[in-house]
């Protein structure tokens, strides 16, 4: 695969998880994110994988843990609506602790909104969306490329934390088409889930070693009886309702998300290393910002760019030291101000924090960015 | 070819503009170039009016819209009417000869040629207009040589097809003029 | 003392269950026992414990794949169709039961319901019919019948109940059956028939809450709720040969319809070998 080829994003993302090892794929249609359906109901049983188009999105994540869980690395992938009919079960997933990748190619809400439109309205949801507190990965490409990239880790980091990791794409680099050039697929480093087989029947699977976080996994279905469920649980796997026990299984949840941090987290910098000013930004919206950047330091202006890659956990550390010696931080974002949220939380009380948002569902261009940095433009001008 | 390049195809839902696009971006992948395709999807793309761009530079393509429109290929009077205003200062139209170009735009400016009708008569089949489009929008700015533009068209038709669509290229190719193929010719690669 | 049967098929540590005096579900739960049993046994079968997998929803009946010891997912609300449809596709060699009831397969996961029946996907679906959400405290369900009370019904239920077995055969299930609390045997071999069926199997077990449903309708308990099964839920033999007049109360305890329909997981392997261009090299 040297070759340079033309494709699409969402192409791109079924590419990434087939060579991730992924052979499973539950969905239902949904614009913008329908081509990965399409395309992993072509590709995957060229691999020997299968793929099902089921009667919902509810549906679709179930199939995707049931999937898992018998030892197939799942995915699904959906926008807006479809992700909000999710959310139950990503929970589930995240409780019982089954990997999995669920892609959002978000559109404009809420609800039908613009279905075919650019938004990255969904950011708080890839972290809040489902019910109680619970552990969370999202991570969030610029490019075809890199939606191929993620996509593998994303995998990797699912099967690595055995937790649901959320690809929160957006339409621009969903439905883009670029020349991309993928890597040879046996040159990725892939990630499998940790196996135990030696405990026998029923014995504490969900048993972790001192100062680990991550049980190692039980085979479903192939030799080892256990029990799974969403209800809180001791180590045996079974319900508890001793409220230390629950307490302690659903705080190793969050721990172990939060204590590998810095193995998780991903950031990009461009140009920060003299800069006055940091546009922040995700996934898509790198673009136009990139362009921005570039005109702005064409007149001499000091501005660089930070770019949270893995988006949940927020990299509000890599953020306060990349970003130590900034006076300005722009917020720019295809939404009403959500990452937002987490750069005031993080910027120190002498950095001034300015924002350019976008709910309409057109696309903010560098020009927009430009005039923000000029103070030419309304927080926010899609009103 | 300018150093990039940000061209735009409309037309009707069906009329394939977005494979048109599809088509250059391809080519320019198989050059070696930086491209970047988009379309509008949705209810205008089924029937209403439809909107593909396609940008190639030769350094990397950060923005993926259109800003300043190089380039313009409408194939029916409402997207000629809708998008004709965004187009750059310098920026070229192709119609079809059956629109007519409003006034604001130069003459100059405006290539009209027989697309639907070459691809109707010539050709034999309607559905080969965007075809046709290409082989002459390729022909008027002297973008790709015929072996790139064929392996392009290639990766994106069903296969047993080639024939018809290389036929279709051929005669998009001779709607143009040599004095219509050095007003604007920017540069022939190879 | 338990029974063989609980020491072999059961999780004594998990026991006593949390079911309430009277109710219906442990009876069904061991008649998937006995049925998983016999199976075993018979040299013909190639089930064992390790390939057996039980999958449950949320509700009463749902508890019970927590306490039958195989390889038990207990999932979310109405979603257990769905996640048994993941777990069957990943590895078709594994026998996939799913344990479910009224509220949860046909309210709730109906749609999950429905469409596993029109794909043939060859799950087994044992649904412990109550009339009743009893996990919640006496709300009426999709098959609670028409005029009967419930908490959420206190002037009686205006709604028209499912029949799940013909909601399942209406949806093109391959197999659906009706069975009982009372007549065990016949539920049993009922079982055991469904688990057999390589497409996608329901078995609708009329059980009984006599806790809320029994209650709130003066039903009267567990064995006047038996006693009513026993008199008005009638097995295939003796229900064919009943004059028509008198069947009109009655309704039938057997197999309601069966087709030999392509099995979904079957059919797909061969999308796969068209897919791989007649290569049939590779594992799944």
């Amino acid at each position: 695969m040297s070759k340079a080829v033309l494709m699409q994003g969402n192409e791109a993302v079924v590419e990434g998880a087939i060579a991730a090892g992924a052979r499973f794929f539950a969905g239902y249609p949904i614009t913008p994110s329908t081509e990965i359906a399409e395309q992993s109901a072509l590709r995957l049983p060229q691999v020997g994988g299968t793929f099902i188009q089921m009667e919902d999105e509810l549906a679709s994540v179930a199939a995707v843990l049931g999937a898992s869980a018998a030892g197939v690395k799942s995915f699904t992938a959906t926008s807006g609506p479809g992700f909000s009919l999710m959310q139950e079960n990503i929970g589930y997933g995240a409780m019982a602790e089954i990997p999995c990748v669920i892609v959002d190619v978000q559109r404009a809400g809420p609800s039908t909104g613009l279905a075919t439109s650019p938004s990255q309205g969904d950011y708080m949801q890839a972290r809040w969306g489902t019910h109680g507190d619970h552990p969370v990965i999202a991570l969030s490409p610029s490019s075809v490329l890199e939606a191929y990239r993620l996509t593998v880790r994303a995998f990797n980091l699912s099967e690595k934390y055995r937790t649901p990791v959320i690809l929160l794409m957006d339409e621009i680099v969903g439905h883009m088409r670029e020349g991309v050039t993928l890597p040879n697929p046996n040159e990725l480093i892939i990630n499998s889930r940790k196996m135990s087989f030696h405990d026998g029947a029923n014995k504490q699977c969900y048993y972790v070693p001192e100062g680990q976080y991550v049980p190692a996994m039980k085979p479903f279905g192939r030799g080892e009886r256990y029990n799974i469920t969403g209800l809180a649980h001791d180590i045996s796997g079974f319900p508890t309702n001793d409220n230390a026990v629950a307490g302690a299984g659903i705080k190793r949840l969050l721990d172990k998300i939060e204590k590998n941090a810095d193995d998780i987290i991903r950031t990009e910098e461009y140009l920060l290393d003299d800069a006055e000013t940091a546009i922040v930004c995700f996934g898509g919206t790198k673009r136009a910002a990139m362009d921005a950047i570039e005109a702005l330091r064409a007149r001499g202006e000091k501005v660089g760019l930070f770019r949270p890659v893995t988006v949940w956990p927020f990299p509000e550390k890599q953020l306060r030291e990349k970003c130590a010696q900034v006076k300005r931080l722009i917020v720019v974002e295809h939404n009403h101000g959500q990452m937002l949220l987490q750069v005031q939380r993080a910027a120190t009380d002498t950095q001034r924090v300015d924002f350019l948002g976008r709910i309409d569902g057109t696309v903010i261009t560098p020009d927009e960015i430009v005039a923000t940095f000029e103070g030419k433009e309304d927080m926010t001008h899609a009103q | 070819m300018k150093n990039r390049f940000e061209m735009r195809f409309t037309g009707s839902g069906g009329q394939g503009v977005i494979l048109a696009s599809v088509i250059f971006a391809e080519a320019a992948v198989v050059k070696g170039l930086h491209a970047v395709q988009s379309q509008a999807y949705g209810p205008e793309a089924r029937g209403g009016s439809s909107k593909a761009e396609c940008i190639i530079s030769r350094d990397t393509i950060w923005f993926s819209k259109v800003q300043q429109n190089d380039f313009l290929l409408a194939l029916t009077q409402n997207a000629l009417d809708k998008y004709a205003p965004e187009l750059a200062e310098d920026g070229v139209v192709m119609i079809d000869e059956s629109l007519s170009a409003p006034a604001f735009l130069d003459s100059e400016r405006v290539v009209s040629v027989p697309i639907l009708r070459c691809a109707r008569e010539t050709v034999g089949k309607t559905i080969t207009a965007n075809i046709v489009a290409v082989g002459a929008i390729n022909e008027l700015f002297g973008l790709f040589d015929e072996e790139t533009l064929r392996e392009a068209v290639s990766r994106h038709i069903p296969a047993g097809t080639e024939d018809l669509n290389f036929r279709a290229l051929s005669a998009g190719k001779a709607l143009i003029g040599s004095e219509l193929r050095d007003r604007y010719l920017v540069e022939r690669e190879n | 003392m338990p029974s063989d049967l609980v020491h072999l098929f059961m999780r004594i540590d998990h026991l006593p269950h949390i079911w309430c005096p009277g109710c219906g579900n442990g009876t069904i739960m061991r008649d998937v026992a006995v049925a998983i049993e016999e199976l075993i046994d018979d040299p013909e079968v190639s089930l064992n414990r390790e390939n057996v997998v039980i999958v449950s929803g949320i509700g009463c009946s749902s508890r019970a794949a927590g306490y039958l010891d195989f390889n038990s997912i207990h999932t979310t609300h109405g979603r257990a169709i769905a996640f048994a449809t993941g777990i069957k596709l990943a590895n078709p060699k594994l026998n996939v039961i799913v344990l479910t009831g009224d509220g949860d397969c046909s309210a709730i996961g109906g749609n999950h319901l429905i469409h596993a029946a029109r794909r043939n996907l060859g799950l087994t679906v044992i649904a412990f019919n109550n009339d009743i959400y009893g996990m919640t405290g006496g709300q009426y369900s999709p098959t609670t019948p028409n005029g009967d009370r419930a908490t959420t019904a206190p002037y009686g239920n205006v709604d028209r109940p499912f029949d799940i077995a013909n909601l399942a055969t209406g949806a093109g299930a391959s197999f659906a059956a009706r069975g009982d609390i009372y007549h065990v045997r016949e539920t049993i071999d009922i079982i055991k028939e469904a688990i057999l069926h390589k497409g996608f199997s329901l078995v609708d077990v009329y059980s009984i809450c006599p806790t809320y449903y029994g209650r709130k309708n003066k039903k009267g308990d567990a064995v006047e709720m038996l006693r009513w099964q026993r008199d008005h839920l009638i097995p295939t033999a003796r229900y064919y040969h009943m004059p028509e007049a008198e069947r009109a109360d009655k309704k039938l305890i057997g197999i309601l319809s069966y087709n030999d329909y392509p099995e979904y997981t079957e059919e797909y392997a061969k999308v796969i070998e068209r897919a791989r261009g007649g290569n049939k090299g590779g594992a799944r």
